[in-house]
């Protein structure tokens, strides 16, 4: 039988370790990823049944709760795309591309796509 | 130094220092001021007989420098070492002792806990053999961060205090001593073997591989198991069921192997596996051989998803 000492859980871990703190902040972001798909449903809807998306969007709760949400995802989506070389190794000729190429074209995706999408919803019809 | 060592003079004794009934929680630190009185007797048990500890919370157990000792020190500051004590069967908690040893720049803290064992305790207990990197023994906690303490130097901590623990995760044998039988099942299960199937060729049949197949697996081969990023990895410490970074690099070791013929997916593609892992990415950051355990699990995960969607896609 074994005499050896076993810890007990620590239910703090998350707080012994600068690099755990940012781990949980970065997936506590997600709440805000899901609500961001929640209020995008919610002004597709109005709009689709013949209401005002304004109205709903444009009250004083909504805005703050959106401006943390963009803050949230932001911070979400940069270190998510910069954790994407890590999953993907991508030899051209024998020559390993760096974690930078794969970030950089990463974050140029993404500024391309929102870019895009920026000038159909904010374009005056 | 002209005097005999006390301490060392005991040849091949059991030094005895007789920490008494522990009945501190986790978390104390005793406090001797006094250095312990020992004498040097040839094969003789050398018994400090500290007796029952009876001291208060929060107290430093102190032990400086042996009165004598033949170490020519070239130095005269120390600096105070904070080491996890934890004897089994007396002992209801680990607590921490504080040694003050010499602080030589070019000592690594290895260097400091031999000091301690050879010349002020020699009961404590702690696991080491290369002191270059390369065993994977000496793996413990410094100041909250798993390190090999035979390559972290105490030029690292100023004027310290320096705190040695036993690698967080893992049952505690005694002192600085962690069980490894279920880290070294981990290996073991992943068959960290060349799989080979079909004909039996000759033993003297070799199996070339061009510089880019070896390139392939080779970082992942320079794992020397020593355990620092279970004792990171949060998911482990959490649930010891998770098969863990250095199980997991193990395994693509082989699976990226030209000459490997095996299939570690059913295996790898579990929850308690790759799917365990939530990437906190602190494995990477303490790996001491740049294996990046974390892009292993990562890079298994999209071969598992593919293989998913695409089962006849073999890796
Ligand atoms: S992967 Fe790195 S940290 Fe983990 S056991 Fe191997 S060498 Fe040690
Ligand atoms: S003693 Fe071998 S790795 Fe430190």
């Amino acid at each position: 039988m074994t005499t050896a000492y076993r810890p007990p859980r620590d239910h703090a871990w998350f707080l012994r370790n600068r690099n755990y703190t940012v781990f949980v902040a970065r997936e506590l972001t997600s709440v805000f990823v899901a609500w961001a798909i929640v209020f995008l449903m919610i002004v597709i809807d109005a709009v689709l049944n013949g209401g005002d998306p304004a109205a709903f969007a444009g009250q004083p709760w909504v805005i703050a709760l959106n401006v943390v949400a963009l803050a949230a995802t932001t911070f979400h989506a940069v270190t998510f795309l910069n954790l994407a070389p890590t999953a993907t190794v991508i030899r051209l000729d024998g020559y390993r591309l760096p974690a930078w190429m794969i970030q950089g074209g990463n974050h140029s995706a993404w500024l391309l796509i929102s870019a895009v999408i920026a000038y159909f919803v904010l374009r005056t019809p | 130094m002209t005097e005999p060592d006390a301490v060392s003079g005991v040849d091949g004794a059991a030094k005895q220092a007789g920490r008494g009934a522990n009945e501190e929680g986790e978390g104390t630190i005793r406090r001797v001021t006094e250095p312990d009185a020992v004498s040097g007797v040839d094969g003789a048990a050398k018994q400090a007989g500290r007796g029952a500890n009876e001291e208060g919370e929060g107290t430093i157990r102190r032990v400086t420098e042996a009165k004598h000792h033949e170490v020519r020190q070239t130095t005269t500051r120390t600096i105070t070492l904070e080491v996890t004590r934890y004897r089994p069967g007396q002992d209801s908690a680990p607590v921490l002792e504080s040694f003050d040893v010499p602080l030589m720049d070019d000592w690594a803290v290895l260097d400091g806990l031999n000091y301690i064992k050879d010349q002020l305790d020699g009961t404590l207990s702690f696991r080491w053999s290369c002191r270059m990197g390369i065993c994977g023994s000496c793996g413990m906690n410094v100041n909250g961060e798993p390190r090999l303490t035979c390559g972290t130097f105490f030029t690292e901590f100023g004027d310290g205090p320096i705190r040695i623990e036993p690698l967080k995760g893992f049952p505690i044998i005694r002192d600085l001593v962690v069980e490894v039988d279920d880290f070294l099942d981990k290996l073991r299960h992943v068959k960290p073997w060349l799989i080979r199937e079909g004909e039996e060729l000759p033993l003297t049949t070799e199996h070339a591989q061009t510089p880019a197949q070896l390139e392939a697996y080779k970082q992942y081969s320079m794992c020397i198991n020593c355990m620092l990023c279970y004792s990171a990895c949060p998911v482990y410490v959490l649930d010891p069921d998770f098969l863990g970074p250095a199980a997991i690099a193990l395994a693509q070791r082989y699976e990226l192997d030209s000459r490997d013929m095996g299939d570690r997916f059913d295996m790898l593609n579990l929850d308690e596996a790759v799917w365990g892992c939530t990437f906190v990415g602190e494995c990477t950051k303490v790996c001491p051989k740049h294996v990046d355990p974390a892009e292993a699990i990562q890079r298994y995960k999209v071969t598992a998803a593919m293989r998913s969607i695409l089962p006849w896609s073999r890796r």
